[in-house]
């Protein structure tokens, strides 16, 4: 947490109601998102009790595991969810656009737009995986064969969760993680983790305060956990009875329809109130407007889903339970960078979180004082255009001469390097800079490439510009410091013991 | 003057003491400065009673699903002398262990006092350590205490202490489930915080009956179910950082005596109920009773304490609300209305304000202009 980020939490503390971070919204929103609210049973490892699914906010699917210990009713569940989600994923492959690579002299296709998964917090993220990892090894045949869309599913809820580790996707994204990143509570970060809170909030009720709003959310009763567990006394109270007046049902083979829609009802009234707060959540994002960079990421989502979907034509194995040496270095090293360059491009693409690096000395804002637009710099073989700017500002100023700046309102490449700081009596600091790049290529620079006198702007050391890939060995050259080669395929492909795998 | 003890069955009121267990002294060493926990445990208030009847109730309610659960595997684990345990610490963690005997230390009458409970389990695992070459034995249930803030305190025995090689090792069942090698990193570090207080007060059972301290491994067994299964496995866990964090708390929570020298004589949490099994106090006068003690709210309490939703509506306005972090942003200034007031420049800072004053300002000034081109 950034001081500001602080601050604001602390205003929000005083005016009783969140408030903003930043000016634009940094998550990319899919004009149909797909959300999924599962819910557990406690005790039982990840077994599935519960979910409402759905991509229209007035028609959900509600779906539930009756008896979460028995192993053909959580594969039913796993299969009328793989109907919901693939269904949803292959809505997206009608629509294939062309993009141009290699300067234009390639031309590849990718889709359109991709799925979005919406999930109320982490702990669905959770979920998600550990279904991805129970069902994507299963087979359609043999000892206990399951439905053909089961090992699918569980493909696709491993991409997403894959998608989900990537910084800046937005494939798949905890609904309290992207309220996080847009407003400051006047709570704690381990009670914003509660949805319905963190919704109180943002969004109270005529006549409460954020706090009161957010204190009555904590109330079991009106506001339900938003899972994946649910909340004890639910169970203990109510759902334990229901479960077992349908075990009875099924036992004596009397009023099983009856039972099982009591149950269904019972927990409906567990997830409805968490599906309202996911689409008032999801308008509210909405109503921000999107930062400049979050179209080139999302981008890079449909650039995954292209990819895994031809993955999956070209047949292949599921994904791995765990990812040999080399290709786990190579995964790090792409978040790595996507890390930096996600928090660059939301630097650059909102002024609110560009102040975290004016706070530390990384940015500075301020008035050009002085332009010499047409300063030729003469000294070299060859004559140059390199204006001078001074920008005056009140920011504390960290950087040295000699550094090379950047500037987000400038056109892209330009670079200003520090000629001279000059601190003065009233606070401020006068920075000259020299510029070169994205003026043109006379001696005269393009109208509008040097900032004017008058003009605010901001400087920054912060840099998006290309970081090479690293350089790794094949999986065939994996050192034996790691192992050496894993064998072909030896820890993707699924045995027959991994289609058996016990749920219990 | 009154014995300490006298003073916190005084605190506590005609009712028995509410029971510690690994739990909640774990929880204890998580917030070590505050002394209105450290009274109320020490003196064996029962937190979740109180909380209810002044009307801030705790949520830590358990699923009874959860439950059932954890004792099935527990018992599956244990049934027929622990033979599916053995198997497990002999194959998954190559122990050659030949015979084995089990006892189990859970009192048979039920009414046995604790302190002759401690004594049993002391005479049988001092005796034991005695005999550092016998054969393996698994000690099941046993009954510990552990000293906080000067006061014994029994420890409900969830384990079972297995001596293999003149070693002791504590076992602990837990029911979350280990998936492909990984599981809750939360659960993980409960467990082995729970698992430290076990060793901790082994080791000092042993170290008071002369024995070596060390005859304790600190390399605790953790038993649970793996990946989707019902199937145990079993892990060795190092909880030496857990013990260290254990006995720097431990040690740094004051004194019990030296906290009570400061409260009102007639400090009292009595819940006795009059006919109708009402308390016959109100709960205005317990809420004064616990205002009078210092409490030190964090975030976490809410995790760890049945007082949370109390001590954190009197923390309204106070940054240590908002977390340790934020506190800290806040150069560690007390209200939140005077760090943002500083932060305005509306207010001067204290001379120990100072430093901090300046980022606050510069924050402040950047929030106001950054604000200024937002709405809503
Ligand atoms: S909840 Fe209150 S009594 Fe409990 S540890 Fe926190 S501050 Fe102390």
């Amino acid at each position: 947490m950034s001081t500001l980020t602080t601050l604001a939490r602390a205003e929000a503390v005083v005016e009783g109601v969140a408030q903003r971070i930043t000016t634009v919204r940094h998550v990319h929103l899919a004009k149909r998102p797909l959300v999924f609210i599962p819910l557990t049973m406690a005790g039982e490892a990840n077994a599935p009790l519960a979910a409402m699914a759905g991509d229209d906010p007035d028609n959900p699917t509600l779906l539930i595991v009756p008896q979460p210990r028995n192993r053909d009713q959580r594969f039913a569940f796993a299969a009328e969810l793989a109907d919901i989600v693939i269904g949803y994923v292959d809505s997206f492959l009608d629509d294939v656009e062309e993009v141009t690579t290699n300067r234009g002299k390639e031309v590849r296709h990718r889709y359109a737009d991709a799925p979005q998964l919406l999930v109320p917090n982490p702990g669905g993220v959770g979920f998600t995986r550990l279904f991805g990892r129970s069902t994507r090894f299963r087979r359609t045949d043999g000892d206990y064969p399951v439905h053909p869309s089961v090992p699918l599913l569980g493909r696709w809820l491993t991409y997403f969760t894959e998608r989900a580790e990537h910084p800046g996707s937005s494939a798949l994204v905890p609904m309290t993680q992207a309220l996080t990143m847009h407003w400051a509570t006047g709570q704690s970060p381990l009670e914003d983790a509660q949805l319905a809170a963190f919704m109180g909030w943002i969004a109270p009720p005529d006549g409460l305060t954020g706090a009161e709003a957010a204190t009555a959310a904590e109330d079991p009763v009106t506001w339900p956990p938003a899972g994946p567990a649910t909340d004890p006394t639910f169970d203990n109270e109510v759902l334990a009875p229901a479960m077992a007046a349908y075990d009875r049902a099924v036992a004596t083979d009397s009023h099983v329809d009856r039972r099982r829609g009591e149950l269904e009802e019972a927990l409906r009234t567990q997830l409805e109130p968490t599906w309202r707060l996911m689409w008032h959540a999801v308008s509210l994002l909405r109503d921000l407007p999107a930062g400049a960079s979050v179209a080139k990421r999302w981008a890079e989502d449909r650039d995954a889903f292209t990819n895994f979907t031809e993955q999956l034509d070209a047949g292949g194995f599921p994904q791995p339970r765990r990812d040999g040496a080399v290709a786990a270095a190579r995964r790090l090293h792409r978040m790595e960078r996507a890390l930096t360059s996600y928090e660059v491009q939301r630097a650059y693409d909102d002024p609110m979180v560009m102040a975290d690096y004016r706070l530390t000395g990384e940015a500075f804002v301020g008035d050009v004082t002085a332009a010499h637009p047409t300063r030729v710099d003469t000294s070299g073989k060859k004559r140059v255009l390199r204006p001078w700017i001074a920008v005056t500002t009140t920011d504390p100023v960290m950087v040295t001469p000699g550094t090379t700046l950047l500037s987000p309102e400038q056109p892209d490449g330009q670079k200003a390097r520090v000629m001279s700081v000059t601190r003065k009596d009233d606070g401020t600091t006068a920075v000259v800079l020299e510029l070169t790049g994205g003026m043109g290529r006379s001696l005269t620079p393009a109208p509008g490439s040097v900032p004017e006198v008058g003009k605010r702007i901001c400087y920054t050391t912060l840099s998006d510009s290309f970081m090479p890939p690293g350089s790794f060995p094949s999986r065939e050259e994996t050192p034996w410091t790691h192992g050496g080669p894993p064998a072909p395929y030896e820890d993707s492909a699924p045995t027959a013991e991994d289609a058996r795998e016990e749920w219990s | 003057m009154t014995s300490v003890g006298q003073r916190l069955a005084a605190i506590r009121g005609g009712v028995q003491p509410a029971r510690h267990n690994a739990r909640t002294i774990a929880a204890l060493t998580g917030n070590p400065g505050c002394a209105r926990r450290a009274v109320l445990d020490c003196a064996g208030v029962d937190k979740q009673r109180l909380a209810a009847y002044i009307d801030y109730p705790a949520r830590f309610g358990q699923s009874q699903f959860a439950i059932t659960r954890g004792n099935a595997f527990e018992a599956q684990v244990k049934a027929n002398g622990c033979a599916e345990l053995l198997r497990l610490l002999r194959e998954q963690l190559d122990l050659d262990i030949p015979e084995v005997s089990y006892d189990d230390l859970e009192s048979v009458a039920g009414h046995e006092s604790q302190d002759l409970r401690y004594a049993r389990s002391r005479a049988l695992l001092t005796r034991a350590a005695a005999q550092a070459e016998g054969a393996g034995t698994l000690f099941d249930h046993p009954l510990l205490r552990l000293e906080v803030a000067g006061q014994q305190a029994y420890l409900e025995p969830d384990l079972i202490a297995f001596q293999h090689a003149g070693r002791f090792h504590v076992v602990e069942i837990k029911s979350f489930a280990v998936i492909d090698g990984q599981a809750d990193a939360g659960k993980v570090a409960a467990a082995a915080i729970q698992a430290a207080v076990y060793v901790l007060a082994m080791r000092r059972m042993l170290e008071e009956a002369g024995h070596d301290p060390e005859s304790v491994s600190h390399d605790v067994v953790l038993v649970c179910p793996r990946n989707f299964s019902n199937q145990p496995m079993a892990v060795l866990v190092d909880v030496r950082k857990q013990l260290a964090v254990l006995r720097r708390q431990l040690s740094r929570m004051t004194r019990i005596d030296a906290l009570l020298a400061e409260l009102p004589a007639t400090l009292t949490f009595d819940l006795a109920p009059d006919d109708q099994g009402v308390p016959t106090r109100s709960p205005a006068s317990l809420v004064a009773a616990l205002e009078a003690v210092e409490a030190r709210y964090s975030p976490e309490c809410l995790a760890s304490c049945e007082l949370a939703f109390f001590c954190r509506h009197e923390a309204r306005g106070c940054t240590a609300a908002l977390g340790k972090a934020a506190r800290e942003e806040l150069g560690g200034i007390e209200r939140v209305e005077t760090a943002l007031a500083i932060a305005r420049n509306q207010l001067a800072p204290a001379e120990d304000q100072k430093e901090a004053a300046e980022l606050l300002r510069a924050a402040g000034r950047l929030r106001a202009e950054l604000m200024s081109g937002v709405a809503g």
